[in-house]
């Protein structure tokens, strides 16, 4: 029983290490390609959940919602692109951190306007809606184990993407030297916009895949974005490898340190004490993983340049 | 000579003195609170207007710093009011100056631990480490149930200050005045003072500060740990004011809005906080009458500032910044 | 011969393939101008940045002033006395010449952590600050901002910060870059005088000062010294025409 108990809780660990991952992946490449901190990367995961939530309400139709979420975000990222991120690539991190904040209280309070203040809830599609058995005799959630297989073939499509293609080819160089793919006639501009609403459908994707299992609303995405910036504080930002290592060390951490840690204190002292005090230890473990791995690489597992 | 920037500042601080005596006689004790409000933001913003436009670090985690001085208050009236003892058999309190006293300590020992790892990095990592460290005290505060957890703590009676009856709002608004003008102070003679000259050369030139033989790393470790207590002693403040502390002294939202206060009122500036606070609480009241959206407007008016409008609302009034 | 202010014995850098310092003792003795020169990419200023403490040295020593300062961070090092200035100038840009000036000032003068008493009403600050200034002529620029001053003037606060430091050595990396003649004759000068205050290693490109003012010349040539010696012998030094010129000797 333990024993199935305890990889149940590592696979939540695993699907829940992978949603940050397609956070985390966008980020790292925006800050990677364009050198920006963007704040509101946590609203296009929601703009992701509310097309899907809606879409599928709509049509009656998950998979025509997951199309307009990532449709939805990658048109919202483009435009947000077009009219404010690109006038900040010059600036320094302090601009970035404002006008990116600025975005997230209109697309908050942008959404709400439209959505309203109630959450709204999406159904796990029918053919995704069962269990499976998992060795020691329990269940899993087959759509958890989906969102896993998701996680892992975007992580291998952007390693293609970035090692073997024409763009990829583009996006490596311009994270090593902006000048030099400008003078050798690259569209930089374009090329900035199009890695941008790459970044976004992968966001929204995510957002999209767990508004299923956790309501959608307004305020979703923002502690996502923080945990994905712990994501790649840890894996060293400018790294999709990084993003990866860190996205799953940092799920599986919080999931079993929630899981193990009351449990394991249970041993020594009365049960609700226990729960009270694991609980709130396992609610800071992820940022005490990260500030030793600071404390011993200070820029990360995988420093991107240097 | 005056500059205009100085009269300026002689202006707002007359102004934020003045207007909430009038609205007191005038029978309109909502605005004094209005204005309190506006002291103790402003307050929090000059501590952080220390490090980030001193010293040019960015922290989005001052509201670790903001909470840790409301919790520092909440939990010393909550063991007075209730007569536990709080820690090695010490009771709680309700007096101001011993509340103070502990809100400083606590939020500069908290500085002081953030600020041993941030500090090693810059730049972009220092902004996403100092919000996760930020965040990680949050979560702390929700899933620690002894003090309310994600309730928060009630603070029955507001706090006392000796001589002063601080259940009066404008009673209240003046020792939050007092403390901003101490505030103040400080900050203009830190700003003068070879420690300030320091600070502000390592944000220009991190490399020039270290060859002429002063570490920077340690000028900056010193101006975080000053600016988290001059933020926890403001946390104090806003805990007592609104008789309530909650985790939301802590969010995310609370950093971002520390910055976006320095940012309106002008980056670096002495009075730059409180003209960022005035602006922003006014806002808040003004438009929150007009929309329930009000928050959609405040971020648009925030982008045209930060596209358009550099310097803040100091900056466009009195010019660009001048250095002796 | 009087004991060196500055000896480096054995230093050694690598960049990946690059041996950027392969092997390079040097020494400064009291009141000379000894001068390091070198083709572009030589490794003068990969050099200058191990003796400052900017770069980390793979292997060798670093003894100045009685000590071994290869452990040392730049801070300490130039508390130590060891004054330098920059290729590409480096300055704080917001700040007056003479609050850049009264930086090192302050830092001789000991602790930063002073927080009460306004800077430019110290006298004790403004006054050699002011000094300095005027030693390598830049008093009447003194209130302006270093972003708004010329090349050629940054690199005099250079030097006045070298001199408010009371450094005991100076590494001066190319004063005269982005000077015109007249400056350059003038900066000549004035390094003539300095050196019986502080010996300075010197690293140049303008020949003519440098075979005007060193007392001694060390080549450098891929990181390796090929030479060292007085103006006249490095004239006629076979090695040296060839690294120069690429002459068959």
């Amino acid at each position: 029983m333990q024993t199935a108990l305890i990889i149940e809780q590592l696979l939540n660990g695993l699907q829940f290490g992978v949603m940050l991952f397609l956070m985390a992946a966008g980020l790292t490449l925006i800050f990677g390609v364009m050198g920006l901190i963007n704040l509101a990367h946590g609203s296009l995961y929601m703009v992701g959940a509310f097309a899907c939530a809606a879409v599928a309400a709509w049509t009656g139709s998950f998979w025509l919602g997951l199309i307009a979420s990532l449709a939805a975000a990658a048109a919202a990222g483009a435009i947000v692109e077009l009219v404010v991120i690109r006038r900040l690539y010059d600036r320094d991190h302090l601009d970035q951190v404002l006008a990116t904040f600025a975005l997230i209280l209109i697309f908050s309070e942008g959404t709400r306007w439209v959505f309203g203040s109630f959450p709204l809830y999406l159904d796990i599609p029918a053919l995704l809606s069962g269990t499976v058995p998992l060795p020691g005799g329990s269940r899993y959630q087959l759509y958890r184990l989906a969102i896993i297989g998701v996680g892992v073939a975007v992580a291998v499509g952007l390693f293609l993407l970035i090692s073997k293609t024409r763009l990829g080819m583009r996006i490596r160089a311009g994270e090593s030297d902006r000048e030099m793919i400008g003078a050798l006639g690259v569209d930089v501009a374009t090329l900035y916009t199009l890695v941008f609403a790459l970044g976004a459908a992968l966001a929204g994707l995510a957002g999209a895949m767990v508004g299923a299992i956790q309501s959608v609303q307004v305020g979703m995405g923002e502690p996502v974005l923080i945990l994905a910036f712990v994501v790649i504080v840890i894996g060293g930002i400018g790294s999709i490898r990084g993003a990866l290592i860190g996205a799953i060390l940092v799920g599986v951490t919080d999931t079993m340190g929630r899981f193990l840690l009351p449990q394991t204190l249970m041993l020594f002292m009365p049960p609700s004490q226990a729960a009270m005090i694991g609980g709130a230890i396992a609610s800071m473990l992820i940022y005490l993983l990260m500030a030793v791995v600071l404390a011993l690489k200070p820029r990360g597992l995988f420093p991107a340049q240097g | 000579m005056a500059s205009r920037e100085t009269l300026l500042n002689i202006g707002l601080a007359l102004l934020l003195l003045v207007l909430p005596v009038i609205a007191n006689y005038s029978g309109e004790p909502f605005y004094v609170t209005l204005a309190t409000r506006i002291a103790i933001l402003s307050l929090a913003a000059v501590g952080l207007n220390l490090a980030l436009g001193l010293g040019g670090l960015v922290s989005f985690g001052h509201a670790a710093f903001f909470g840790i001085g409301g919790y520092a208050a909440g939990i010393l009236a909550t063991h007075a009011f209730s007569g536990d003892p709080l820690i090695f058999g010490l009771p709680g309190t309700k007096q101001m100056l011993i509340i103070w006293i502990v809100a400083i300590a606590a939020g500069g020992l908290a500085a002081l631990l953030i600020g041993l790892i941030t500090l090693r990095t810059s730049g972009v990592y220092f902004i996403m480490i100092t919000l996760a460290f930020a965040q990680m005290i949050f979560y702390f505060a929700i899933s620690w149930p002894a003090y309310g957890g994600e309730d928060g703590l009630p603070i029955y009676v507001r706090n006392a200050f000796p001589g002063v009856n601080t259940l009066k709002p404008l009673s209240y608004f003046l020792v939050c005045y007092a403390l901003l003008a101490v505030g103040l102070v400080l900050f203009k003679l830190f700003q003068d003072s070879r420690f300030g000259a320091a600070l502000q050369a390592a944000r220009q030139n991190e490399v020039r500060v270290a060859s002429v033989g002063i570490p920077p790393y340690r000028i900056r470790l010193v101006a975080f740990v000053i600016s988290g207590m001059f933020t926890a002693v403001a946390g104090a403040l806003f805990a007592d004011l609104n008789r309530f502390v909650s985790p939301s002294m802590l969010s995310w939202q609370m950093s971002g809005e520390l910055i976006v206060l320095i940012i309106l009122g002008g980056v670096g500036r002495l009075f730059g906080p409180v003209a960022g606070a005035a602006l922003f609480v006014l806002l808040e009241h003004w438009l929150g009458g007009i929309t329930e959206r009000w928050q959609f407007f405040l971020g648009l008016i925030l982008l045209g500032v930060v596209l358009f409008a550099r310097g803040g609302l100091i900056g466009l009034i009195a010019g660009r910044a001048r250095h002796g | 011969m009087a004991e060196p202010v500055l000896a480096i014995s054995e230093l050694r850098k690598t960049f990946g393939a690059l041996k950027a310092t392969d092997g390079v003792s040097l020494d400064l003795r009291p009141g000379e101008i000894h001068a390091l020169i070198g083709p572009n990419g030589a490794g003068k200023t990969t050099l200058i940045n191990q003796i400052a403490g900017t770069l980390k040295p793979d292997a060798g020593s670093i003894r100045f002033d009685g000590a071994d300062i290869g452990g040392l961070g730049v801070a300490e090092r130039a508390r130590r006395g060891l004054g330098r200035t920059f290729q590409v100038s480096s300055l704080a840009p917001e700040f007056s010449a003479l609050r850049n000036v009264m930086l090192a000032v302050q830092s001789v003068q000991g602790s930063s952590f002073r927080f009460f008493r306004p800077v430019m009403r110290d006298r004790s600050l403004t006054e050699p600050a002011m000094a300095a200034l005027e030693r390598v002529g830049l008093g009447a620029r003194a209130h302006l901002p270093a972003s708004e001053l010329s090349h050629g003037e940054r690199r005099q606060i250079e030097i006045a910060i070298a001199l408010a430091l009371g450094s005991k050595a100076f590494l001066l990396d190319e004063p005269m870059a982005g000077m015109g003649p007249e400056g350059s004759k003038r900066l000549t000068e004035f390094l003539d005088g300095l050196r019986a205050e502080a010996p300075i290693l010197l690293v140049e490109h303008d020949m003519n000062a440098v075979f005007a003012l060193a007392d001694r010349i060390t080549v450098l040539d891929y990181g390796r010294v090929i030479a060292t010696g007085t103006a006249d012998e490095i004239r006629i030094n076979p090695e040296v025409r060839r690294a120069y010129l690429g002459d068959e000797a």
